[in-house]
C-alpha cells in the first residue's frame, strides 16, 4: 500500500516525515500547479469550496504517480471541510480510482476512530511509538514554520530582492533533510543563520497582516504568493495561520505568538461564538494586528467559504471602528492573476499614502536597526 | 524657459488613452481610441496621433503608464512609472477636484469606487466576477437595440421614468429587456431603465458598505453617458461632477505620477516618439522550470528581448520589482 495525501504549502514535509518514521510507504504528489487545479475543477462539483477542488487534484496526481490509497484529515463541522475526505473518496471512485481513503479524525473529538485508522495503517506500532515519532516530526514542522514566519518579518529589509526567499528555501530544505532530533535542532540554527546572513538595509517598513482561511493562506500557489509580493514591496508581514498552530490549537508556544484564548478573547466583542473553520480566528487576529500597530490587513478566502464569509461581513465594522484599511480577496479557479496584482498594488499604495500622512502613531513603526525586537521564535514585536 | 511635457498612457480592455500634460499639470493634448485587442498597435498609433497634434519636437521629460496593459505599454514608451489604475484615477481626480471624497469610475470592463479623505485613498473596490455594471454591457445592449452608443445618453434623458430591468446579470438583463420591448414599453424608457439597472448594480454590489460622500467625481468612458449621470444623481440624491477630461483620467494620473517621479530622479526612460515606428514582437511560452508552468510573455525589439512578464518567481523578469519608499511621497 502506498499512501498519497494533498498538498498545503510545506505540510508535505511534516506528513512525509511522520509516515517515514512509522514505516508507511507513501508518494508525495507533484506540487500544486495549473494542472492540479484543472483536474480538481473538472471532477468536483462547481459550488464546492476551492480547497476541495485543489486537494482532489492532488489525489489524482498522487494516484497517477503510483499511489493506491489516500490519507486525509476529517473534521467536525459546521464547515464543509469535515466532508472533504468522504466526498473525494466518492468522486475518485466515480472516475475509476477506487482507492481506500484513510480519514484521520481529530483525536480529541473521535479518539476511537483515530485509533482504528492508526492501527490499520501501522498494525505493528503502538500509540507509544506514534507519540515518540510524532514528537520529533512535530519539532521539525514547528521549526519550518518558525523559519517561514521569520522570513515574512525580515524580507522587507533585504538588500537584494529575492535573497530572503532563496535563504528561506535553503533553510527549509536543510530541515527537510534532517532526521534525528539533534540534526533537526542543528538545521534550525543553521537555517536561522542563513536568514540572518542575508544582507539587510535599514528602512522603514509598515506592517501588513494576512488573515483568512487556512488552506488559501498556507498554499502559496493558490494565494499568488501574496506574502512574498507584499514583502518585496517593503512591508513587514505576519499571518494568522500556521499549520502547527492549526493542528494543535492548544499549543503553549504558537508560531503566531498568540494563543487560541488570546485570539478568541480579542474576537469576542465582535463575534463570541464558533462559526466553523477559522471565522473567529480571522476576526481575533485582525484585532490583535491592529492593536500591534499594523497599518493594513489582507483577508483571503475561497469562494463559497461559509466561516470566512461570516468574518468578511464583520470585518468592515472593525475597519471602520479602528480606521484600518482591509483588502478582501476572494479566490477560486476563476481568479485571475492580473486582477489580484492590480488590487495588491492599489492596496500597497493606499497603505503607503496613509503611512506618509502619519495616520498611525509613530511608535509602532519599525526598522531593521531595531532588529533585536524581531524574534524568530514567534514572539511579537513590542 | 522651454515648457516641459509629461506623457501618460492608459491602456484598458476597451480604450487606449494618451495625454500630454505640461509642468503646470494642464492637459495639452489627448488621444482616446479603441484598443481593439491590439494594445501595441493602439499605443503606437496613439503616439503618432499625439505627434500630429503637437509636432515631433515636444520635449517629454517623463512618461507613466497604467491600465491592464500597463507593463506592455511601459516597455513600448519607456515609462518612468508603472502604476495600477486605482492609484492613477485617484491622483487625477484629486488633481481635478482637490477636495473630492468619492470617485466613481466605470470603464469598458471594470468599474471601481474609490473613497478619498483629505487627499488620500482610504478605501476602494473593483468589480470582481461580472461585467454587468460596465461599459461593455451598455455597448452590447445599444448594439442590440440598433442605437449608436453616442446617442444612448440623450435618448435616456428623454424618458420621464425608467422601466425596471433586472440588471444583476447581462444575460438576464437582455431577456428582461426583450420582454419589456414585446409588451410595448417605449424605447426611451427601456434605455433609461438600463441606465438605472447599471447604477443599481453598481451601488448595490461594488459600493456596498462604502460611504459615498460629496464631492463625488464620476469618470471613465461611461461618464459620457448622460443617462447614467442622471440615474446616479437620482439614486444618490446628490450632484455629480464630471471632469472635463473624464475619459482620459487614468492617463492624466499616470502623467502626474511620471512628473513626480522624474522631478525626483532628474532623468527619464522615455524612448521618444520614434517608439511609434519600432517593431515590437511578442511571443509566449510555458516555462517548465518548476511545476507552476507559468505562461511567460516575452517582448522583443529588433530581435532583442526587452521585457518578460507572467512568471511567478522572478526568473524571467528583467525589470526590477518596484520597492516602495515609505519616507518620501
Amino acid at each position: 500500500m502506498r499512501l498519497t495525501f494533498p498538498h498545503m504549502g510545506n505540510a508535505y514535509i511534516f506528513v512525509g516525515d511522520l509516515l517515514r518514521r512509522l514505516d508507511v510507504e507513501f508518494i508525495v504528489p507533484p506540487k500544486t500547479s495549473t494542472r492540479t487545479i484543472e483536474l480538481g475543477v473538472r471532477y468536483a462539483p462547481e459550488l464546492a469550496c476551492f480547497p476541495l477542488k485543489v486537494t482532489l487534484g492532488n489525489f489524482i496526481e498522487g494516484i497517477e504517480a503510483g499511489a493506491d490509497a489516500g490519507i486525509m484529515i476529517g473534521g467536525v463541522g459546521p464547515c464543509r471541510f469535515g466532508y472533504y475526505a468522504e466526498t473525494q473518496r466518492r468522486i475518485l471512485r466515480q472516475i475509476g480510482y477506487d482507492i481506500p481513503m484513510y480519514i484521520l479524525e481529530p483525536p480529541t473529538a473521535h479518539p476511537l476512530k483515530f485509533y482504528r485508522v492508526f492501527k490499520q495503517l501501522c498494525p505493528k506500532k503502538t500509540l507509544r511509538h506514534l507519540w515518540k515519532e510524532l514528537r520529533i516530526s512535530w519539532k521539525k514542522a514547528v521549526f519550518i514554520e518558525k523559519i517561514e514566519a521569520y522570513a515574512l518579518k525580515v524580507r522587507c529589509f533585504e538588500k537584494d530582492l529575492g535573497s530572503t526567499t532563496k535563504a528561506k528555501k535553503r533553510a527549509i530544505s536543510l530541515l527537510e533533510n534532517a532526521f534525528s532530533e539533534t540534526e533537526i535542532e542543528k538545521a534550525f540554527e543553521e537555517g536561522l543563520g542563513l536568514l540572518n546572513q542575508v544582507e539587510k538595509e535599514d528602512r522603514v517598513a509598515p506592517k501588513i497582516g494576512i488573515v483568512g482561511e487556512f488552506f488559501i493562506l498556507l498554499e502559496p500557489y493558490v494565494n499568488f504568493d501574496i506574502e512574498t509580493i507584499l514583502g518585496e514591496m517593503g512591508f513587514y508581514i505576519e499571518r494568522s495561520v500556521f499549520l502547527t498552530d492549526w493542528i494543535n490549537p492548544g499549543t503553549k508556544a504558537p508560531v503566531t505568538g498568540h494563543s487560541k484564548d488570546e485570539v478568541l478573547n480579542a474576537a469576542a466583542p465582535y463575534l463570541s461564538h464558533f462559526v466553523g473553520g477559522d471565522g473567529r480566528q480571522t476576526i481575533g487576529h485582525s484585532i490583535l494586528f491592529i492593536k500591534e500597530g499594523f497599518e493594513g490587513i489582507v483577508h483571503l478566502l475561497p469562494f463559497t467559504c461559509m466561516p470566512e464569509l461570516i468574518a468578511k461581513s464583520i470585518l468592515p465594522k472593525i475597519s471602520y471602528d479602528f480606521d484600518i484599511p482591509f483588502l478582501y480577496l476572494v479566490i477560486d479557479e476563476q481568479t485571475g492573476r492580473a486582477g489580484i496584482q492590480t488590487r495588491i498594488e492599489a492596496f500597497a499604495d493606499l497603505v503607503r499614502q496613509r503611512h506618509l500622512k502619519n495616520i498611525l502613531p509613530k511608535k509602532d513603526k519599525i526598522n531593521w536597526t531595531q532588529k533585536g525586537k524581531i524574534q524568530p521564535v514567534g514572539v511579537n514585536i513590542r | 524657459m522651454k515648457e516641459k511635457y509629461y506623457l501618460g498612457v492608459d491602456v484598458g480592455s476597451v480604450s487606449t488613452n494618451l495625454v500630454l500634460i505640461n509642468d503646470k499639470l494642464e492637459v495639452k493634448a489627448y488621444v482616446y481610441e479603441r484598443t481593439r485587442g491590439e494594445p501595441i498597435k493602439a499605443v503606437q498609433n496613439g503616439l503618432k496621433l499625439l505627434v500630429e497634434k503637437m509636432g515631433r519636437e515636444v520635449p517629454v521629460f517623463g512618461a507613466g503608464t497604467t491600465g491592464s496593459a500597463r507593463q506592455l505599454s511601459a516597455t513600448i514608451v519607456g515609462a518612468d512609472v508603472v502604476r495600477n489604475e486605482i492609484t492613477a484615477h485617484a491622483v487625477a481626480a484629486i488633481h481635478e477636484v482637490p477636495n473630492v471624497r468619492t470617485v466613481l469610475e466605470i470603464g469598458g470592463q471594470d468599474s471601481k469606487i474609490i473613497i478619498i479623505r483629505d487627499g488620500v485613498v482610504v478605501d476602494f473596490a473593483m468589480n470582481t466576477v461580472c461585467a454587468a455594471g460596465t461599459g461593455s454591457f451598455l455597448d452590447h445592449q445599444a448594439q442590440r437595440l440598433g442605437i449608436p452608443i453616442e446617442d444612448f445618453g440623450d435618448m435616456a434623458l428623454k424618458a420621464e421614468k425608467g422601466t425596471r430591468i433586472a440588471g444583476r446579470c447581462t444575460v438576464f438583463a437582455e431577456s428582461d429587456m426583450i420582454h419589456k420591448q414585446q409588451v410595448g414599453h417605449p424605447i426611451e424608457e427601456i434605455i433609461y431603465g438600463l441606465c438605472q439597472a447599471l447604477v443599481r448594480n453598481y451601488l448595490n454590489n461594488l459600493a456596498k458598505g462604502k460611504e459615498i460622500e460629496a464631492p463625488i467625481v464620476f469618470q471613465g468612458g461611461v461618464a459620457a453617458n448622460k443617462g447614467i449621470k442622471r440615474a446616479f444623481e437620482e439614486a444618490i440624491q446628490h450632484e455629480i461632477i464630471i471632469p472635463t477630461f473624464y475619459n482620459v483620467m487614468g492617463a492624466i494620473g499616470a502623467a502626474i505620477l511620471a512628473k513626480e517621479k522624474t522631478d525626483r530622479t532628474g532623468k527619464t526612460n522615455f524612448r521618444g516618439f520614434e517608439a511609434a515606428e519600432f517593431s515590437f514582437q511578442t511571443s509566449s511560452f510555458e516555462c517548465h522550470h518548476c511545476s507552476n508552468h507559468c505562461e511567460v510573455v516575452s517582448m522583443k525589439l529588433d530581435g532583442k528581448t526587452v521585457a518578460n512578464w507572467g512568471g511567478r518567481c522572478g526568473r524571467w523578469e528583467i525589470g526590477e520589482v518596484e520597492r516602495l519608499d515609505f519616507t518620501v511621497s
